[in-house]
């Protein structure tokens, strides 16, 4: 959800290793384990990483520990969100430990990013985004189980009075020949003492059993089965109390002043305290605190707040598509001499809303400030490092004693990567005003969650396409207009000449030989707090392009798959999944009366998917029967998990343009709850296949490149069935027109 | 006061009449495993068994269910049940796993009253339950592998 190109980035904070390292090494104490990865990483800075080389310093990088009852406990950079980075990163610590994986845990780690550090993003800082929870711990967490095996080896080595090459490992247990053996638990403490290997070699591939393996069942399934998961919103501390915020009924609105008498008197209301983002009316638990807020009455200054609505920005969009791009993100050949020439051109204009992550859990942080002054921080920390700083700054205590417990949460879909923090500032806030007295848990119901923005932007695509007499398509143009995600925020640097690289993702880099392109943008300046969604750029940028050049093709006659395949490298990899894709869809074959297809194909995050959709009339509408998708992600570390994530992305794609969207009156978010903002339910859910083509490359995105394919897709099966072009999201927009 | 039985176990509940249900689980009982998604019965994360039937517990007043029998997903049993919780670990059905709990205690009670449901079935059951992840495909693959396992 965060972008690829991040080396540029320098936040404006200072580091905190110390009280991290004291921090975990406390909490390690209190239990049995011993802390082997401490002691392997904070002697070998090279398996710590790229970031490591930089500093002089020993590096505190625990990636694992091992319990004196063998168990596996893997601190995890990279945080769960559903999208199994966790089980991801198990596995590759497990495949070198030789681990029982049914001994293997994960918890989520921050505070130090010389450990840390997403390597994608350049090291510098932690966060997890972009689909590169894989690429980024594919050699770490392998030396870092390497490392303990190694370790593991030499304890037992010592124990036993034997040669360590003749140990083997497997399974959680070490052996000799003669008959010794034991499991990881009995040599854990020996083995923390034991001299890190300055090396490790990882094992070659045909030695791999966890990865690769389609068998092997992520290690959480069953804890999300009864109920025994724990996410932020579960976390409850001795007298902790629970605040819901009040926020500005407009974006850019402030409180003038409020009037919380009635609500004091409602039983079970604590408090109702002044926030820089908002008031927080602080109870016993939820309920009072929701009733109390009902209670509260808040006049607002809204002078300054955004109070344009969404029929005003899109008119205004829709003529900004219309004008030279106020930049250029490509410029191939020379297109305008080329549309002059073309036999034939055709335009279209593509319009897309804002769109909610709509997570299930709604935002929520726990603050509590301890009695040694640090302040400890429960919440979905998806970029630790900015929130620490953040914390650090509002509680005025060094960075270094703000404590992150990173926990597993209900979705995020990049909502809970925030340039200002959101919740998990709010409730350092609320903390911080009632004088850190008791530990406060913020709880966003599901109409903040929907109302207090952050959406992915909406955006209009103006496109031109030119062909010659053959049908070749000759000339392209694809105008963007929206507002920009990263400018105006600690990400303002990655903005170049004036292009947001989030805001033309996916249109810039399309695969296909054409000659003549450009690709514009104009970016807007709109008060509307946007964000990340899962995709980001291609959420729209595939979707324009993908379903155009199917009216490009109509245009020149030709099958919308022979068309694409003309245009791509036969042994690229789009070409690859485009092919696959058809094959077992049975693209060439015809299909049974009622039944129409559609492809589309897009990279997104190093990874490239193609699906084919088949659609059925439904009423006014389609319903969508099924999806046959093809993915290239290099190397699948766990192929069912990127089955689940390319299921999950065709349904979350589909859910968004079926039924999804924000818009606004006079600046007001219209939709607040489930019955207004309508993700995509099981019956409307298609029967999906993945086919994931074999790869020795490393291992690229996966939560996110199964998304951007499935609009286009449907919405060129849907022309094929309804004789109607979907240009305007949702849907049922485009339909009615 | 309110006295209601949760899981078999007797609590008597301080709290306003006007509770949901939900919150006197959450924050008074401490059993966590029935969710928050949205407070309006339109997700069904928070689905829980009020004398044996699928309700949602953020819409149910605690002053109403005096008396009543509780089941949250923690006190989930029996051969259906159990069956259906193995078999969302075997396909791995949950992505973040929020919304499953009540995913869980739908599919569950589909399955005690219909132990062969079609594709149609599941959807006009299940259909209450939102999962953002759209866990979907699998939830209906673990329904019929789970029927599949009883009826053997």
């Amino acid at each position: 959800m965060i972008p690829k190109l991040m080396q540029s980035i320098t936040l404006p904070v200072a580091r905190a290793q110390a009280s991290r390292r004291q921090f975990l090494l406390g909490a390690l104490a209190a239990g049995t384990g011993i802390a082997v990865g401490y002691r392997v990483l904070s002697a070998s800075p090279a398996l710590a990483g790229e970031a490591e080389t930089e500093s002089g310093s020993h590096a505190f990088s625990p990636y694992l520990t091992i319990g004196g009852d063998g168990k596996v406990t893997v601190l995890s950079s990279q945080f769960e969100m559903g999208q199994g980075s966790y089980n991801g990163i198990a596995t590759l610590v497990a495949e070198e430990l030789d681990a029982d994986w049914s001994t293997i845990d994960v918890i989520g780690a921050a505070g130090n990013i010389k450990a840390y550090g997403n390597i994608a993003f350049g090291g510098a800082m932690q966060g997890t985004g972009g689909s590169t929870s894989m690429s980024t711990s594919w050699e770490r967490y392998r030396k870092a189980g390497a490392a303990a095996r190694a370790m593991l080896i030499a304890a037992a080595a010592a124990e036993w009075g034997v040669d360590a090459t003749e140990i083997a490992v497997e399974n959680g247990v070490l052996s000799h020949p003669s008959g010794k053996s034991g499991g990881f638990g009995v040599f854990a403490a020996k083995a923390a003492t034991m001299p890190v290997p300055a090396e490790v070699k990882l094992k070659e591939p045909g030695d791999w059993k966890l990865i690769g393996n389609a068998e092997l069942k992520r290690f959480d399934s069953a804890r999300k089965a009864n109920g025994t998961e724990q996410y932020t919103i579960d976390v409850k501390l001795p007298g902790m109390l629970t605040a819901v915020m009040i926020h500005p009924p407009l974006f850019g609105a402030k409180a003038k002043s409020f009037d919380a008498s009635a609500a004091r008197a409602i039983k079970g209301v604590v408090d109702v305290v002044e926030t820089p983002r908002g008031i927080a009316v602080v109870g016993e638990h939820m309920w009072a605190a929701i009733k109390g807020r009902e209670a509260v009455t808040v006049e607002w200054d809204e002078t300054g707040a955004e109070k344009r609505g969404t029929p005003e920005l899109m008119s205004t969009y829709r003529d900004l598509s219309g004008k030279t791009p106020a930049a250029f993100a490509r410029k191939d050949g020379d297109a305008d001499a080329a549309f002059t020439s073309a036999a034939k051109v055709i335009e279209a204009t593509f319009e897309f809303p804002y769109l909610a992550h709509a997570a299930l859990e709604p935002l929520n942080a726990v603050a509590r400030r301890n009695d040694d002054g640090t302040i400890e921080i429960w919440g979905g920390h998806q970029l630790p490092d900015v929130y620490q700083n953040l914390a650090s700054e509002i509680a005025g205590v060094p960075v270094e004693k703000v404590r992150l417990n990173v926990m597993k949460t209900g979705g995020s879909f990049g909502r809970r990567a925030v340039f200002d923090g959101d919740v998990v500032v709010e409730a350092v806030h609320v903390a911080k005003a009632l004088g850190f007295r008791a530990p406060v848990k913020v709880q966003w119901t599901r109409e903040d969650d929907t109302r207090a923005g952050r959406y992915r932007p909406a955006y209009v695509h103006r496109l031109k396409a030119g062909i010659d007499e053959a049908g070749k398509l000759v000339a392209w143009s694809d105008h963007i207009v929206g507002q920009s995600i990263m400018a105006k925020t600690a990400w303002d640097g990655m903005v170049q000449n004036g292009v947001d690289p989030t805001s033309v993702e996916g249109a810039n880099n399309l695969p296909y030989a054409i000659e003549n392109q450009t690709v514009g943008l104009t970016t807007t300046d709109v008060s509307v707090p946007v964000l990340w969604w899962r995709s980001v750029g291609s959420t729209h940028t595939a979707f324009a392009a993908e379903a155009f050049l199917d009216e490009v093709a109509e245009a020149a006659g030709r099958d919308p798959l022979e068309f694409r395949l003309s245009m791509l490298e036969p042994a690229s990899r789009h070409a690859t999944v485009l092919k696959l894709a058809a094959e077992k869809a049975e693209w060439q074959k015809p299909l049974p009366e009622g039944r129409f297809r559609g492809v589309a194909v897009a990279e997104s995050f190093g990874s490239v998917v193609a699906q084919v959709a088949e659609v059925s009339v439904d009423g006014d509408g389609i319903k969508v029967e099924r999806v046959v998708a093809a993915v290239d992600c290099g190397l699948a570390i766990n192929p069912d998990q990127v089955r689940a994530q390319v299921e999950g992305g065709i349904g979350f794609g589909l859910s968004a343009i079926l039924g999804e969207e924000i818009t606004l009156t006079d600046g007001k978010v219209d939709q607040g709850n489930f019955d207004m903002y309508t993700p995509l339910r099981i019956d409307a859910m298609p029967k999906v296949e993945v086919h994931i083509v074999a790869s020795a490359n490393p291992p690229s995105g996966i939560g996110e490149p199964g998304v951007p394919p499935i609009g286009p897709a449907v919405a060129n099966a849907a022309f094929k069935a309804l004789g109607k072009r979907i240009r305007v999201m949702p849907f049922a927009k485009s339909l009615n027109a | 006061m309110v006295t209601v039985k949760i899981n078999g176990v007797e609590h008597k509940i301080e709290a306003e009449a006007d509770m949901p249900l939900l919150w006197a689980i959450r924050d008074l009982v401490g059993l966590t495993g029935t969710k928050f998604g949205c407070g309006m019965a339109q997700c069904g994360a928070c689905t829980v068994y009020i004398d044996g039937s699928p309700t949602r517990s953020c819409q149910t007043l605690i002053g109403d269910i005096e008396g009543a029998e509780v089941t949250t997903v923690e006190g989930l049993k029996g051969k259906v049940a159990e069956t259906v919780q193995a078999v969302w670990a075997d396909l791995d059905v949950p992505q973040c796993g929020y919304c499953q709990s009540g995913q869980i205690m739908s599919a569950t009670d589909l399955l005690a009253n219909n132990p062969k449901p079609t594709d149609a079935d599941i959807d006009a059951a299940m259909s209450g339950n939102l999962c953002r992840c759209a866990t979907y495909h699998r939830i209906r693959a673990g329904i019929h592998e789970a029927a599949k396992r009883l009826e053997a």
